[in-house]
């Protein structure tokens, strides 16, 4: 080894802004390689894939439609993560919210009146909440592991979703395809800018990211979901509860992803069909982290995923590439991202060969007595 | 074992350190540090914590490598390059922390470290009861580690080192977790293989076991050498005064009290432990008046842990009456619940449990002190809590940058001191204290000392649990031990000796 | 149920559940070192897509099964050096390989989604293979099979007897200890974690040359997660993991069993069974807390840093 790391002991706050940035530009330069190699010019293949979506008015508010739900999970992602509690599944907890606000719209799609939607809306936070619940249950309870839970309740939450949409939820008007009825106006959210999909779900979206960013750096609450995050005896020591803010955490991430389910099928879908997420949820993980699981940050790079989502389907017609490059994109933005993330702990110290021996100490200077 | 005879006096010395120097990040560990160890010789290396004494001896071991210096092994310079090429040297340690694997048997461990030379398991099994009987430290080669005590797991380790040639010992502060008696059976070991030839370096702050014990010391302070001796001429006066500087005070005595009505009863406490490797805590009665210090003392994983988070509330007992606070039954009460009717903690963890390693000291004082104003309705009061930590930093001398600084950049005693600080503040009616001076230094541990003497002497009730029995002799009123989970009888501090406690420990009572 | 019915569907079991068998077994070697991999379902889908492209080109099974393994191991390099090199946060780490994973395999898979190969056939070792019931099981499988069950035999023989199992578990309890006393601590999970790569890629190329055989984007469908699963199910002990495995893969055929019983019951349903099924069984193994710290690696997933 030509290099050895060497703990900083004090994190270094400037790197942990850093390496974000410093992830993007690798991502990029990757991505330039990689298009490269496919034979496009990787200049051009790079603007087409991020600039170009939103070189119009209509590109910029498409990007507002993508930004909102993964900007609504990753901030609830990021509540639970800060707690330690590893919740993989804002995916099931969409799709939940999903259904039960179709399920909702579609058993009211003849009553035409203002709270149709409120009503959809919650409902969308119920079954995200509840899912998020389950899962919050079985760890408080049963000690289940939740980020194996939280998987399996995707796959159960997608599967059941196509049982509803194969059955009781079915457009009995549709041929047969496995869509629900269109929603009726008043389960649809509101455009908030005119001639395009604009919807209000992108300003429930930058609602939540200024109440977290509140509840997160102001509040007790907060303050012991990070205490527990980063040492749990200490929040056992302190005497705070820790099943309860568990359960609160889960409940809100899942309301939140939930929302954003409620937010697709009442809004750019108006209808349950089986694919209502291109994988939201788990784009929501990368954003959590990218985010520095601070809302600020999350804001941000939500706008990056959403505009990564757009580039691929742009760079799909355009350089007839698959569209599976958005999540080669994503993959790799987050690969490069934790690799970075090691500088904020430690810095690397070049060293000839005299000293690269692999003989180690325990890090830890506090060690059990 | 090799009984080396001193052929020729150029070879009189088994190793010889000469100038190593050691540079850490923002510490220069050792600074051109010498000695010299003969042959059969026990040699002691004495210093405070964070004296440099284990940066020394990792080097010898080959964990470290010096920046600057030479190591001379008989006679020969050295490049110790690993633990593995130290052991093949004939150099052997024993850790304050023990290297062992709790979930393997005491002949897997050995095996492990052996390498290649293990061999069979078998074989090597009946050699370990072979050595182990013959230096007095019997063993069963089949038992798992975590059944074993702390004393036994020593044993482990110094056998360890036994069934290879052995030519160097090193023993990293062994008496620290051992009982009185357990340390006289381990001097006679000791002993024994020295007279075999075996060369001791024995690293200690204890300084009446060095006099019992070594044949010379040399004696270590910040990095550098202050001086060396022959422990049985020098006393202790002398050695100690080379061990922490002509200026530092060192407190040897403080009025003994006798207190006022119980605050704390304990009342038949049993638990059974929901940790696979713990203690279950059989019948345990005692109480602690206001106004009086009760020292618990016992070896590490005797119950302590167990009790004291029955008290901190952090494991919550079956009936509410077990546990009383000024007659009140908190036996069923969350940490919470108990701090509000004045309990304070001082956990044994400083980092990772009394305070958030990666927060600043600002927020570390709102970890318990949230009862006492810092939080307006559910909203951080950021002025009060400014406010109580650079308080704590102020009046407890804690010497830090500023209060935003991260708990885990403070030395232990700084950090130690600042926790104890943020408890007492909260003025307390029962403090209970693990460990409290434990790894930090001279300075800091009589401050600390210092500290609990005033609060208590304003009449608050304190329990200290200590592993240290001279530091509860110096500090209680009134002293009990803990063994396997039970308590023994409590005595004043001036009807009983360190004999009789150390009996308590071994559960003789 | 006839006998025919019986015999069919512990045959299918057993095919259904050896690419579990074959990737928990790999996880927990990964596992014993002290390394939580999450990633597995990336790696798996990795090797599926590698395997299958290799023998589509070339034809040839064994070097598409070749290039699943090493497909895999290239993979579990990426993690090992984000994860063990550079010491990052595990959990995370695996995360990224599994998305990453899935991302690329989709992306070069794309041009070769449903394209027909000759998968892997079953060899039938005459004899034995004509016992009733469990005959067709054991004996009528095809070699990769053959091949899972002495991976399992190896791997239970390591753990019980062998000084590396020994290493593996020693430095997987305490790292800190395993460096002092001279124990190879980043060589030994390294290994590990490669070997863990490995056996997912295998079983990858599983699916996509024998089991299915074709390849489709997804197609492990979560079964690296349900042998994650699988390994705690099993409280980090083989013999408990083949027996999980094929529970599972008996979960993940009811489908079949419902068919030839004659139940209509929905596809959808059905197919939420194995996931059910591992929710079901986390919770009633950590359930007992006392067991499941008793079991666990106790340095799983704690990044170890050696620094001189």
């Amino acid at each position: 080894m030509l290099f050895k790391l060497e703990p900083r002991g004090d994190a270094s706050i400037t790197m942990s802004y850093l390496s974000p940035v410093l992830a993007g530009i690798l991502t990029l330069i990757t991505g330039g390689i990689f298009f490269a190699s496919l034979g496009h010019n990787p200049i051009d293949a790079l603007s087409i894939f991020l600039l170009s979506p939103v070189s119009d008015l209509y590109g910029l508010a498409e990007l507002g439609v993508k930004a909102a739900p993964i900007m609504l999970c990753a901030i609830g992602l990021a509540l639970t993560f800060k707690a330690q509690v590893w919740n993989i599944g804002a995916e099931g907890q969409l799709l939940m919210g999903g259904v039960l606000a179709s399920a909702i719209a579609l058993a009211l799609i003849d009553v035409e009146s203002w709270w149709v939607l409120p009503l959809v809306l919650l409902g969308g936070m119920v079954g995200g909440a509840g899912w998020g619940l389950l899962a919050a249950w079985l760890r408080n309870r049963f000690n289940a592991n939740e980020i194996l839970t939280t998987i399996m309740f995707n796959y159960i939450a997608l599967y059941f979703l196509l049982y509803l949409i194969h059955g009781s939820l079915k457009d009995p008007d549709g041929y047969g395809f496995p869509e629900s009825a269109l929603f009726s106006d008043s389960a649809l959210m509101p455009i908030i800018l005119q001639d395009t999909r604009l919807h209000l779900g992108i300003i429930f979206a930058v609602l939540a990211v200024v109440a977290a960013w509140v509840f997160i750096s102001r509040s007790f609450v907060g303050f012991q979901i990070k205490v527990l995050g980063l040492d749990s005896n200490a929040a056992k020591l302190s005497g705070f509860k820790h099943k309860r803010l568990v359960v609160l955490v889960m409940m809100i991430s899942g309301a939140l992803a939930g929302l954003a389910g409620a937010g697709e099928v009442s809004g750019p879908i108006g209808q349950l069909i089986p694919s209502i997420s291109p994988g939201y949820g788990y784009a929501a993980i990368i954003v959590a982290f990218l985010g520095r699981l601070n809302p600020i940050g999350i804001f941000f790079a939500s706008l990056l995923m959403a505009l990564i989502y757009m580039g691929g389907e742009i760079a799909q017609i355009e350089l007839k590439v698959p569209l599976a490059v958005t999540s080669l994109f994503q993959g790799m933005l987050l690969f490069y991202l934790l690799a970075c993330d090691v500088f904020i702990n430690f810095k690397v110290k070049f060293a000839g060969k005299k000293t690269a021996d692999k003989i180690s100490v325990p890090t830890n200077t506090v060690v059990e007595k | 074992m090799n009984r080396p005879t001193v052929e020729s006096s150029v070879n009189l010395y088994q190793l010889q350190l000469v100038d190593i120097t050691k540079q850490y990040p923002g510490c220069l560990a050792n600074d051109k540090v010498s000695l010299a160890i003969k042959a059969g010789e026990i040699h002691a290396l004495l210093g405070e914590n964070g004296a440099g004494k284990s940066t020394l001896m990792k080097m010898i071991y080959g964990v470290t490598k010096p920046d600057g210096g030479q190591i001379i092994w008989q006679g020969n310079n050295v490049d110790i390059k690993s633990p593995l090429m130290a052991r093949n040297m004939g150099i052997g340690m024993v850790f304050q922390h023990f290297s062992l694997f709790e979930t393997l048997t005491v002949t897997e461990n050995i095996a492990l470290a052996l390498g290649d030379e293990a061999g069979d398991l078998k074989a090597l099994a009946s050699k370990i009861e072979l050595v182990s009987e013959k230096y007095g430290m019997k063993l069963n080669p089949e038992r798992h580690i975590h059944t074993l005590s702390v004393g036994e797991r020593q044993r482990v380790e110094i056998v360890r080192c036994l069934v290879q040639d052995i030519k160097l010992l090193i023993l990293d502060e062994p008496t620290s977790v051992l009982t009185p008696q357990e340390v006289d059976a381990l001097f006679v070991t000791l002993r024994q293989l020295a007279q075999d030839g075996c060369s001791i370096l024995f690293i200690s702050h204890k300084l009446n076991e060095v006099k019992a014990l070594c044949h010379s010391a040399t004696v270590l302070r910040a990095g550098k050498v202050t001086g060396s001796c022959i422990p049985a001429q020098a006393g202790t006066t002398k050695m100690a005064q080379l061990m922490v500087g002509d200026d530092t005070p060192i407190s040897t005595d403080y009025p003994k009290s006798t207190g006022a009505d119980v605050f704390l009863n304990v009342t038949d406490l049993s638990q059974v432990s929901d940790d696979p490797f713990g203690t279950h805590l059989k019948n345990i009665n005692f109480s602690v008046r206001s106004g009086e210090i009760l020292g618990v003392a016992g070896v590490a994983g005797n119950g302590q842990e167990e009790l004291l988070a029955a008290l901190s509330g952090e494991h919550i007992s079956s009936s509410s009456d077990k546990i009383s606070f000024a007659d009140k039954a908190v036996g069923t009460m969350d940490p919470r619940e108990r701090r509000a009717l004045g309990l304070a903690f001082v956990p044994e963890e400083r980092l990772g449990r009394g305070a958030v390693p990666e927060m600043s000291l600002k927020d570390n004082s709102l970890l318990t002190g949230f009862l006492h104003g810092l939080v307006n309705k559910g909203f951080l009061n950021n002025e009060k809590m400014e406010e109580f930590s650079n308080q704590i930093i102020k009046d407890y001398k804690v010497k830090t940058p500023d209060n935003k600084t991260a708990a885990q950049s403070l030395s232990g005693g700084n950090l130690q001191k600042f926790i104890i600080g943020r408890e007492i503040m909260q003025n307390p009616k029962l403090l209970v204290a693990a460990h409290p001076t434990w790894g930090v230094d001279i300075g800091a541990a009589t401050a600390i000392h210092k500290a609990l003497i005033t609060l208590r002497d304003q009449g608050a009730a304190i329990l200290v649990v200590s592993e240290d029995i001279d530091e509860l002799f110096l500090i209680s009123d009134r002293l009990c031990a803990i063994c396997d989970g039970e308590l023994s009888p409590t005595k004043a501090t001036t009807d009983t000796s360190i004999e009789e406690v150390g009996q308590w420990m071994t559960g003789v009572f | 149920m006839d006998i025919d019915l019986i015999t069919n569907v512990l045959y299918a079991m057993v095919r259904t559940g050896t690419p579990l068998l074959i990737v928990a077994l790999g996880e927990l070697v990964c596992e014993k070192s002290g390394v939580l991999n999450l990633g597995q379902e990336g790696m798996m889908l990795m090797g599926a897509v590698i395997g299958f492209i290799v023998t589509l080109t070339t034809g040839s099974l064994a070097l598409g099964f070749i290039a699943a393994i090493i497909a895999g191991i290239v993979m579990s390099m990426m993690f090992a050096a984000i994860a063990l090199g550079l010491s990052a946060n595990q959990v995370a780490t695996g995360l990224a390989l599994t998305i990453f994973g899935t991302g690329l395999s989709a992306f070069i898979g794309s041009s070769y989604v449903g394209l027909p190969i000759t998968g892997l056939n079953p060899i039938a070792i005459p004899v034995l293979s004509d016992i009733p019931i469990v005959g067709k099981m054991l004996f009528a499988q095809d070699l990769i099979v053959y091949l899972s069950f002495v991976l399992f035999a190896i791997i239970y023989w390591l753990f019980k007897h062998s000084r590396l199992g020994l290493t593996i578990k020693a430095v997987g309890e305490n790292p800190h200890a395993a460096n002092v006393i001279g124990l190879p601590v980043m060589r030994t999970r390294y290994l590990a974690v490669a070997f863990g790569g490995a056996m997912a890629g295998l079983a990858g190329g599983y699916l996509s040359l024998a089991y299915t055989p074709l390849w489709a984007e997804n197609m492990t469908a979560g079964r690296g997660w349900i042998a994650l699963a699988l390994v705690v199910f099993a409280t980090w002990r083989a013999e408990r993991i083949i027996l999980g495995a094929y529970l599972f893969g008996l979960a993940s055929i009811l489908n079949l069993v419902a068919q030839g019983l004659g139940y209509p019951v929905s596809p959808n349903l059905l197919a939420m069974m194995p996931y059910a099924a591992t929710v079901l069984v986390l919770v009633m193994i950590s359930n007992n807390v006392m067991k499941s710290k008793m079991y666990t690696p106790m340095s799983l997933g704690k990044p170890f840093h050696p620094h001189s």
